[in-house]
């Protein structure tokens, strides 16, 4: 299934449950069409990775997902050599030479070349075999080249990798390949649609950005993030969908440490919901702060007049119906 | 279609002029992009074309701008960037980074429903300071530019030797990467490359992580009480910039300022005219509380990754609000993984922390270090080895 313009992309997001903006469609539209790597950037619990899975879904694609972190290398992020093998594959080699006999005669069953013998071409033929395909693990950047359909490939959170890692991104990024120096270039014949998502800790290097479409992820407005709720977490009544809504997109406008992202306000829901709360009261929002704030200086800010201060706002506002 | 490309180079080119880095091979990008989305929505085009040819969420409210006009009318694009940007000057003249700001404002202001760049913290915050600040303070705070030219030659000297040899006072940590070393972990891939080239004899290889600094924040204060310190501190701080990469500095006095970027020319004496530039409160009063608070907001999350370190260098004395600043301290040091006080004040022998906003900052400090003279920013490395935690350190860091 293909997408072949911005409104059936969006058509196709929507129908997983993804409410996103017009504006976030094109790009995926135009990371189909051009067959370039999507960077999303933007605050945490936006939707980032959610975009990605959701994609996956749609497209009926495997997702292949790999989850940065610092010290991240290559062995766990691309291919790593089957070193247990490796050794064990040498030993029976020499098993094999010192059973054969002297002269070299017909040879064994395995196919293995043997050492000992100290021709150097077939020293390097032995050394080759221990570096064939078969002794190749796999780790998630490799697998997206190896895949029999178009997968969906997911680097999420980039920005906790270290800097030197987005300079090995590049040859991927760019040629759809990786180069193994012991084995020799792994070039995708059904290159991955990828999408890298940063949380903007630390700036990402340029040469990367440049080889990718650039999006940026804010928090949905009032309509969307309802849209959001009524998808997400529908055994909430219309109204209390509201209610939280208001009430979360005037939290933001505070000066958080970390303002509430999409994903807390669909856990808030859920956790009012799980406590029969009707309506928003500042019981009910004191009780589920928790949920949506995870500082807890923001915590400590919000715990005084604030919330009532917020729902009194809501009440005038006719969005929470007064006693 | 062709006419099309051309506006498009044309487009690409005004956005370059503005500032923008867009290299030429952007505009072959934009041509695809818009024969994928179609020119039949204008909102459609806006969005591919940003996709294209940004690279950061900052620079999208110039973006905005210029298409805006752009698409309203070319022509009148091109003499407004003539009239706005200042004429291209001469070599060795420096074009200031600010420019860029000034022209997003001025050009964004415009359109009043155009967003906010969220991270223009520099000309956001001044603004905020005139209106604020500057009127509220105006008795205590001394606005001048800094005068790095007062800075006697030995002194000069002295900074350059500073900079040069020290490495900076913060624990080093473990990588997780690893190097080899006479010991440590088998690396049985390591071992197997090395047999492949000498099949007859099997060395074993070991491998260690590799012990690395970590990235460091540096909050200087620049008021007067450490004026003298100061300016040297800019020195080997510039000097620490240019040998470790995850260095960011921030001064404070009365407000907070973000000069990592003039730190990063080579030259000495054009970092610092630069940063000296940056810095309106120099020699001004103290707001250690405030400022600590403004970096806890606004910063801390985007430079403190899990691991950073923060280099605190001031003396501690705060002219007002202790139970603010233990709160501010507080939270850095839980958004930090080393939390590093460097005082001026400790030469005195007979130093007590009395000062209100010493008793304030100290328990939450790993380690109290002296740095009044060239000996003791000698000795601070091993200072730090020998010198024990201060602080109980929950190992929970996110």
């Amino acid at each position: 299934m293909q997408a072949q313009s911005v409104d059936e992309v969006l058509a196709l997001l929507q129908a997983q449950g993804y409410v996103g903006s017009r504006r976030l469609a094109t790009s995926v539209h135009l990371a189909l069409a051009l067959q370039r790597p999507l960077f999303l950037e933007g605050e945490p619990g936006v939707g980032k990775t959610e975009l990605a899975k959701v994609l996956a879904r749609a497209l009926g694609a495997p997702l292949i997902r790999l989850q940065c972190y610092e010290g991240l290398d290559v062995s766990q992020a691309a291919y790593e050599w089957n070193v247990p093998r490796q050794m064990m594959e040498i030993r029976l080699a020499e098993v094999a030479s010192r059973l054969a006999p002297p002269d070299g005669g017909a040879g064994g069953q395995h196919p293995t070349p043997t050492p000992g013998r100290d021709s150097v071409a077939e020293r390097d033929v032995w050394a080759r075999s221990l570096y064939r395909r078969e002794l190749l693990i796999e780790r998630p950047l490799l697998q997206a080249l190896t895949q029999p359909v178009r997968p969906v490939l997911l680097i999420d959170e980039l920005d906790r990798a270290d800097e030197p890692f987005d300079a090995y991104l590049l040859e991927l990024l760019a040629e759809n390949q990786i180069t193994i120096p012991e084995y020799g270039v792994v070039r995708a014949e059904h290159p991955p649609i990828t999408f890298i998502t940063s949380n903007r800790t630390r700036e990402v290097h340029d040469a990367l950005k440049r080889r990718c479409l650039y999006q940026w992820v804010g928090f949905p407005d009032e309509e969307q993030e309802l849209a959001i709720l009524r998808a997400k977490a529908p055994q909430a009544g219309e109204s209390l969908s509201r209610q939280v809504v208001a009430f979360v997109q005037r939290m933001r406008r505070l000066d958080l440490f970390k303002a509430p992202g999409v994903a807390e306000t669909i856990d808030w829901t859920n956790a009012l919901v799980a406590l029969d709360a009707m309506r928003l009261d500042p019981d009910s929002v004191h009780d589920t702060m928790g949920v949506l704030l995870k500082y807890q200086d923001d915590v400590a800010r919000l715990q005084g007049a604030e919330v009532g201060r917020l729902i009194d706002e809501l009440k005038a506002l006719a969005i929470i119906d007064g006693d | 279609m062709g006419y099309f490309a051309f506006n498009l180079a044309h487009f690409t080119r005004i956005l370059r002029r503005a500032g923008l880095p867009v290299g030429p091979d952007r505009t072959l990008a934009a041509v695809q992009a818009i024969e994928a989305v179609g020119l039949d929505r204008r909102d459609d085009v806006h969005a591919a074309l940003s996709a294209v040819m940004l690279r950061s969420n900052d620079q999208q409210p110039l973006f905005d701008a210029a298409f805006e006009v752009f698409w309203r009318d070319p022509k009148l694009a091109e003499r407004m960037m003539h009239m706005m940007l200042p004429k291209i000057q001469g070599r060795g003249e420096k074009t200031q980074p600010k420019r860029n700001n000034r022209m997003a404002e001025a050009l964004a202001a415009q359109r009043p429903q155009s967003s906010k760049p969220p991270n223009s913290a520099q000309s956001d915050h001044q603004q905020d300071f005139d209106l604020d600040f500057a009127i509220s303070h105006s008795d205590r705070e001394r606005l001048h530019a800094a005068d790095f030219e007062s800075m006697t030659a030995r002194e000069f000297a002295w900074a350059q030797r500073i900079a040069a040899q020290l490495p900076p006072p913060v624990q080093r940590i473990r990588s997780r990467r690893l190097e080899r070393a006479r010991s440590g972990r088998l690396n049985l891939a390591a071992t197997l490359r090395h047999t492949a080239r000498q099949p007859d004899t099997m060395l074993p290889v070991y491998s260690r992580p590799r012990r690395v600094l970590p990235p460091i924040v540096v909050l200087l204060d620049v008021s007067g009480s450490m004026d003298r310190y100061a300016r040297l501190m800019l020195h080997y701080l510039h000097g620490l910039r240019q040998r470790h990469r995850l260095v960011q500095v921030f001064t404070f006095g009365t407000r907070l300022t973000h000069i990592t970027r003039a730190l990063r020319d080579r030259d000495p004496d054009r970092a610092l005219d630069e940063a000296a530039a940056m810095v309106e409160d120099w020699k001004g009063g103290t707001r250690i509380a405030q400022c600590l608070a403004q970096f806890n907001r606004e910063w801390a999350r985007r430079v403190l990754g899990a691991r950073a370190a923060v280099l605190l260098i001031t003396d501690g004395l705060d002219r007002e609000g202790a139970g603010e600043l233990a709160q501010s301290a507080a939270h850095l040091s839980r958004m930090t993984a080393q939390l590093v006080w460097l005082n001026p004040l400790l030469r005195f022998d007979g130093f007590e922390p009395r000062a209100a906003g010493v008793k304030a900052l100290l328990p939450h400090v790993d380690h109290l270090l002296p740095m009044h003279n060239l000996s003791s920013l000698q000795d601070l490395e091993r200072a730090l080895i020998s010198a024990p935690r201060h602080r109980f350190n929950p190992s929970s860091r996110s």
